[in-house]
């Protein structure tokens, strides 16, 4: 069963954290498809609970320098 | 750390201004030594953040823009430009900061709706009254909302009346009556009254988030421009890369390769386009008009001809039967009731209006019907205790092998050119009688057609399922250009095929489940609000507040957008042009063209956030009027 979650981050300011963000979550094992919406500031992605915690995901982005502020699971 | 560096840029920004203005002043001073310093240290302090960031797109192996600027630095300190590395990385940060400020006002529409998410509500919980967050409501739990508060959730009001303002919903301004039975949204802020509503639907769930959902999602969808220029941004970062090192082979200046580099980086080009788009949409979203995408906006701007469906979209699409004429074997209010029973099943505007007028004469014993067969565009079927019924046009009686006899079609041909629609009723096979139905034109149709005409449209084309004679009387008491009547579903969506065919752009506008076709049909598909859930789903432009006046608004919205991207190409195009031109010519350096690029994507930006305030002016004429 795959899970959602969509991270709430701090306004984006340039086009390329699209490309940063989503290329590295693509690259975390058992995280499905990342999608960046730029404008919202928002991550949406689909991942597998059972290799990978929404939380894990969460540091994941953090450490790429993008605060989370507010995590959805659906 | 990275985080730590970013959150600080401010603090970079302001150092490494410091610095440059020490050097100035060091230089006046003729300090020259002490001066370099200053110069270098800047440099340093303004790097920090964007070397930082571009390691780490190196380290996916992204391209950046910092890593551009990056090389250009360490290119400048190479051959001893002190001060032109530190202007460059000073006037980038600067420009990253003040495009983040002007970002934020293109998303400003958006935010502002967002802003009326409700986050607190009153709940009723084993008696007590509790305040807990919009997102905890239960389903099926009561909730209190007062005068001046929003409501948190989308329910039915059990107990209470009250003015709601649903302005973040539909852009309407104008307060709402609602009363015990009624929906309320979340959202909707309580002018005066008292409320208390069963939770049906909450959090994400909820009619309005659903929609702040679809407009976030919409903004990030590109139009084509937008696409094209991504994708040309792609090699665009690397060909600049690629010509500077051909452009110090070429000249042996690395002055002028590394200014090259600098000017080279598409900022204005890449921001430009989607700046516009977002704006255009979230301003689209604060006035009721849903607009999915980039796409859509260029699909509506380029639209020459609209097509409507009548009831519902040109017409109020609140039918009131106005007269009720049985035949022999049934008397009115039983007739009435049979019908209203069968029409229970039906979305049909005139089906509605007969279950109405069975509600408002006091018959509230209504039977669920059995073995429903909808035909869309022509009536129903249906077993009503235990009798079969058949509702609908000519057509269907016909099909229903039911017979008229003439002196039945001269009454339903004379009410007709009264401008009614007729339902006829047979039960077991027999006519049984006959609902005469009005239904009146929108009070502001005429201006919006108007408007749509000054604007541009060239040609308004109205088509119904109803009758020739009902048709008529619309379109001329609108003036329209071609009406089109009795038509069915698969005839409506035809005949747009039949315009695009002939080369004509189409967009169609509509409500019902029987305009789904031919909403999907048209180049662009247009919804009113009161519509049902399939017309909201295939149409790609939305009317939330059920006014046709939005109509002509999100035209000249769309066409703004798409004259907004079009200005932003040019700025964009025209200062690469320049600043080349101006490299080669040795009259533009690293500073002065980092100034300049940096200027133009401000530019373009700010361009984009006058489409934010779009129809602000025109909102407030409009009221002055009323």
């Amino acid at each position: 069963m795959m899970t959602q979650a969509i991270f709430q981050l701090e306004p984006l300011g340039c086009p390329s954290c699209i490309q940063k963000i989503e290329t590295m979550l693509k690259r975390t094992a058992g995280v499905e498809s990342a999608t960046v919406l730029f404008h919202a500031s928002k991550v949406k992605t689909v991942f597998d609970p059972k290799r990978i915690a929404a939380d894990e995901i969460r540091t994941r982005i953090e450490r790429l320098g993008y605060p989370v502020l507010a995590v959805r699971t659906a | 750390m990275t985080r730590k560096i970013h959150a600080h840029k401010k603090v970079f920004l302001f150092l490494s201004a410091a610095l440059l203005l020490t050097a100035w002043l060091l230089h006046l001073a003729d300090l020259d030594v002490i001066r370099q310093g200053a110069l270098l240290t800047s440099t340093a302090a303004a790097s920090i953040p964007i070397v930082s960031r571009a390691l780490q797109a190196a380290r996916m192996k992204l391209p950046s823009i910092e890593l551009l600027v990056t090389i250009a630095v360490i290119g400048a300190l190479a051959i001893g430009e002190y001060l032109e590395s530190a202007v460059v990385t000073f006037l980038f940060l600067l420009g990253e900061y003040l495009e983040f400020r002007s970002l934020a006002k293109t998303r400003s529409a958006l935010q502002e709706l967002t802003d009326l998410t409700p986050l607190e509500a009153r709940v009723i919980r084993s008696g007590d009254i509790l305040t807990v967050p919009a997102e905890d409501i239960r389903l099926g739990e009561h909730v209190i909302v007062r005068s001046g508060e929003a409501v948190p959730a989308d329910g039915k009001i059990v107990s209470g009346q009250a003015e709601l303002i649903e302005a973040a919903l539909t852009g309407e301004s104008i307060p709402a009556f609602k009363k015990i039975g009624d929906l309320v949204y979340s959202g909707t802020l309580v002018d005066h009254g008292y409320l208390e509503v069963t939770a049906q639907q909450v959090g994400a769930d909820t009619r309005f988030a659903r929609m702040i959902e679809l407009v976030e999602e919409a903004q990030e969808s590109k139009s084509r421009a937008a696409k094209l220029l991504d994708r040309f941004a792609k090699v665009y970062t690397p060909a600049a890369v690629g010509l500077s090192i051909l452009v110090y082979a070429w000249t042996h200046d690395p002055h002028m390769a590394v200014t090259f580099l600098v000017v080279a980086c598409p900022g204005a080009l890449v921001i430009g386009a989607p700046a516009s788009g977002v704006a255009g949409i979230g301003s689209g979203a604060r006035r009721g008009v849903l607009i999915k995408g980039g796409d859509a906006m260029d699909r509506l701007a380029r639209t020459d001809t609209f097509v409507f469906d009548k009831t519902g979209t040109l017409t109020e699409g609140n039918p009131k039967v106005t007269d009720i004429k049985t035949f022999d074997f049934l008397n009115i209010r039983e007739l009435l009731r049979l019908a209203a029973c069968a029409e229970t099943a039906s979305e049909h505007h005139l089906g509605r209006a007969i279950v109405r007028e069975a509600l408002s004469q006091g018959i509230t014993d209504l039977t669920i019907p059995a073995d429903v067969r909808i035909f869309k565009g022509s009536g129903l079927r249906a077993v009503v205790d235990g009798r079969s019924l058949t509702v609908g046009s000519r057509e269907r009686m016909r099909a229903d092998r039911i017979v008229l006899s003439e002196s039945v079609l001269r009454h339903a041909d004379m009410r007709e050119r009264e401008g009614h629609t007729i339902a006829f009723a047979a039960v077991d096979g027999r006519l049984a009688g006959l609902f005469a139905i009005a239904d009146p034109i929108r009070a502001d149709a005429p201006e919006a057609l108007e408007r749509l005409r000054r604007s541009g449209i060239k040609t308004l084309i109205m088509l119904t399922g109803d009758n020739r004679h009902t048709a008529k009387r619309v379109a001329d008491q609108l003036g329209l250009d071609e009406y089109h009547a009795e038509l069915m579903p698969e005839d409506k969506a035809a005949f747009i095929e039949n315009l695009k065919a002939r080369g004509r752009s189409v967009a169609m506008a509509g409500d019902g489940i029987n305009d789904a076709p031919s909403i999907a049909a048209a180049n662009i598909g247009v919804a009113m609000g009161g519509g049902t859930g399939t017309a909201l789903e295939t149409a790609e432009i939305v009317l939330l507040a059920d006014r046709l006046a939005s109509l002509p608004f999100a035209y000249s919205l769309a066409r703004a957008t798409v004259r907004n991207i079009r200005q932003n190409l040019w700025i964009a195009v025209g200062t690469v042009l320049l600043l080349l031109i101006g490299i080669l010519a040795g009259s533009v350096h690293l500073a002065s063209g980092m100034l300049i690029h940096e200027a133009s994507v401000l530019l373009v930006i700010l361009n984009a956030a006058r489409l934010a305030r779009y129809g602000h002016r025109d909102n407030r004429a409009a009221q002055g009027v009323q």
